[in-house]
């Protein structure tokens, strides 16, 4: 293994540590009915990011696939739940917030900036190959948590309790861009992009990218306004139209992923699917239609999408 | 060749029915393996595989437990404080204020909350506030115009920003994706640049549709008799 790679799996046991510890959270929550099947969720993702390489290497994926199948299950039964937080009390926020006032931006802002730095270094500087994005990211984090904890002075244990709670609040939905992205592999294995494209290239004339680049953002929004899902869209788009009709004619493939996200963003501004951002608000605002945020969103959306076609067609290519 | 999208089917009717999603995704999979012939270890192999090679895409939660604590201490009291702090004359400038503030805590990852925590308590109230100041008074019309945007803003700015930050869940899965794919120079870094375009074209187009949001209320005003 390389430097690099030994550094992505240091990170990698680190992110498997939360899990146990959002597991063992579960646990200790005697008031959920469902605690077991919520920390079997938990230790079984764990066990998949700490041996996970280990076991591919030993030509064992297969285990780890059946530990995707059996998380899986443990969700589709409803199995795994929220547990009891650490939250804190609004009022000790409040007066916190007082005593350090604005300061409190510093650490946010040093993952942001610590990600760009290092990556940037990290590419230029040989002795930090080691550093690549993925592991700026990860430095990032741990630079972060030191000078919150510089700042604050907190008891170190808020790391773990923090970052159990933050985690336990994305809760099961925080690895659906990795499964799609494994999906997006399962798709290709058995030849769905081939599928996609072949129906796809009905109506898109072989030598138009402009046109490839249109049907390619309005399929991202459309997908993502029935799905209710920008990620789940990506996936099927890009594997079906980004890499056939646009990065294997030559498009930058940095720029088709980019634009291609926020292409589907479009359609998530237009459906009521995506009721978190759309309709939930409308209800929380109190407005006379449920559908006021849509209706308020749909000008800009159309606009954004057509400006993504142009950037795609003038950036990419 | 139509079967081998009964995947893209599944993903499809799932998410519709409001079925779970990681078990959508996964029964997807498996779906699509089957009709492409593979045998059911071999798809728990490729499974198993490129579940380990995309952890790439769940690294941010290494970023959680600072955020955590900033959290704990403060952060969004003190981002609320500053949108309280600024003065502006119109719903539509309150907006717009807001929408770039939104957009730059996206770009450096920074959790403000939503509608739930941000758009409710603290924009509804300012831009409502300076447009009965404005116009005296204000119809439901208006009421609703002003919730929309405001709603929308705290949309265009959370979706069209994050990916400018490297460990965004969404720039990891565009990495992760093509790199899956075959495309292994796609990196976190190039994904966050190339999003920055979209970013500022999304605040520009924001504020373009707040200031129309300010005539649409002068119109409404007008047409009520400016009571």
């Amino acid at each position: 293994m390389t430097a690099a790679q030994i550094v992505a799996e240091v990170f990698y046991c680190v992110i498997g540590l939360v899990f146990i510890l959002v597991g063992v959270k579960a646990l200790k929550d005697d008031g959920c009915s469902k605690k077991a099947t919520t920390a079997a969720f938990w230790f079984l993702l764990a066990f998949t990011f700490i041996c996970g390489q280990w076991l591919v290497n030993a030509n064992l994926a297969w285990v780890v696939g059946a530990a995707i199948v059996v998380m899986a299950c443990l969700t589709a039964i409803g199995g795994v739940v929220q547990t009891k937080n650490d939250v804190p009390d609004p009022d000790s926020v409040r007066a916190m917030a007082d005593k350090y006032g604005y300061k409190i931006f510093i650490p946010a802002a040093c993952i942001a900036v610590t990600a760009v730095v290092g990556a940037t270094l990290g590419s230029k500087v040989p002795a930090l190959s080691w550093l690549t994005a993925n592991n700026a990211i990860g430095l990032s984090g741990v630079v972060a948590l030191i000078a919150a904890l510089l700042l604050t002075k907190c008891d170190p244990k808020y790391a773990a309790v923090d970052g159990a709670r933050l985690m336990d609040n994305v809760n099961t939905t925080g690895i659906l861009p990795q499964l799609l992205s494994a999906l997006g592999a399962l798709f290709t294995a058995a030849g769905v992009g081939e599928a996609i494209s072949y129906y796809v290239s009905m109506v898109v004339p072989e030598n138009s990218i402009l046109i490839a680049c249109f049907v390619y953002c309005l399929g991202m929004a459309l997908f993502t306004m029935i799905m209710g899902n920008g990620f789940a869209a990506f996936s099927v788009i890009m594997v079906g139209v980004g890499i056939p009709f646009l990065i294997s004619k030559g498009a930058n493939p940095t720029i088709v992923g980019a634009l291609g996200l926020t292409a589907a963003y479009c359609g998530t501004l237009c459906t009521p699917m995506a009721a978190n951002f759309n309709i939930v608000p409308a209800a929380l605002l109190e407005t006379k239609s449920k559908y006021s945020v849509i209706i308020s969103q749909i000008p800009f959306a159309v606009c954004m999408l057509l400006t993504h076609v142009v950037l795609l067609y003038v950036l990419a290519f | 060749m139509l079967i081998r999208l009964i995947g893209v089917a599944v993903v499809i009717v799932g998410l519709v029915l409001k079925f779970d999603t990681i078990a959508t995704v996964v029964l997807a999979g498996i779906v699509t393996g089957l009709v492409g012939g593979m045998s059911i270890m071999d798809i728990l192999a490729t499974l198993g595989k490129s579940f380990v090679s995309n952890r790439t895409a769940t690294l941010f939660v290494l970023t959680l437990p600072a955020i955590g604590i900033c959290e704990r201490f403060g952060l969004k009291e003190k981002a609320i404080d500053f949108i309280r702090s600024i003065k502006s004359a119109t719903a539509g400038r309150v907006i717009i204020v807001y929408e770039v503030i939104r957009t730059l805590a996206a770009a450096f990852s920074i959790r403000l909350g939503g509608h739930p925590q941000f758009v409710r308590p603290v924009v509804v109230p300012m831009a409502e506030g300076a447009a009965v100041a404005k116009y005296g008074e204000i119809n439901d019309k208006m009421s609703d115009d002003i919730k929309g945007a405001a709603a929308g803003a705290e949309n265009y700015g959370n979706f069209f920003a994050q990916n400018c930050f490297m460990g965004a869940s969404g720039t990891l899965l565009i990495v992760s994706t093509l790199n899956e794919q075959g495309f292994a120079t796609v990196n976190a870094l190039d994904v966050a640049k190339w999003s920055i375009p979209v970013a500022v074209i999304s605040v520009i187009l924001g504020a373009a549709r707040n200031l129309w949001l300010d005539k649409q209320l002068d119109n409404e005003a007008a047409k009520g008799g400016n009571k």
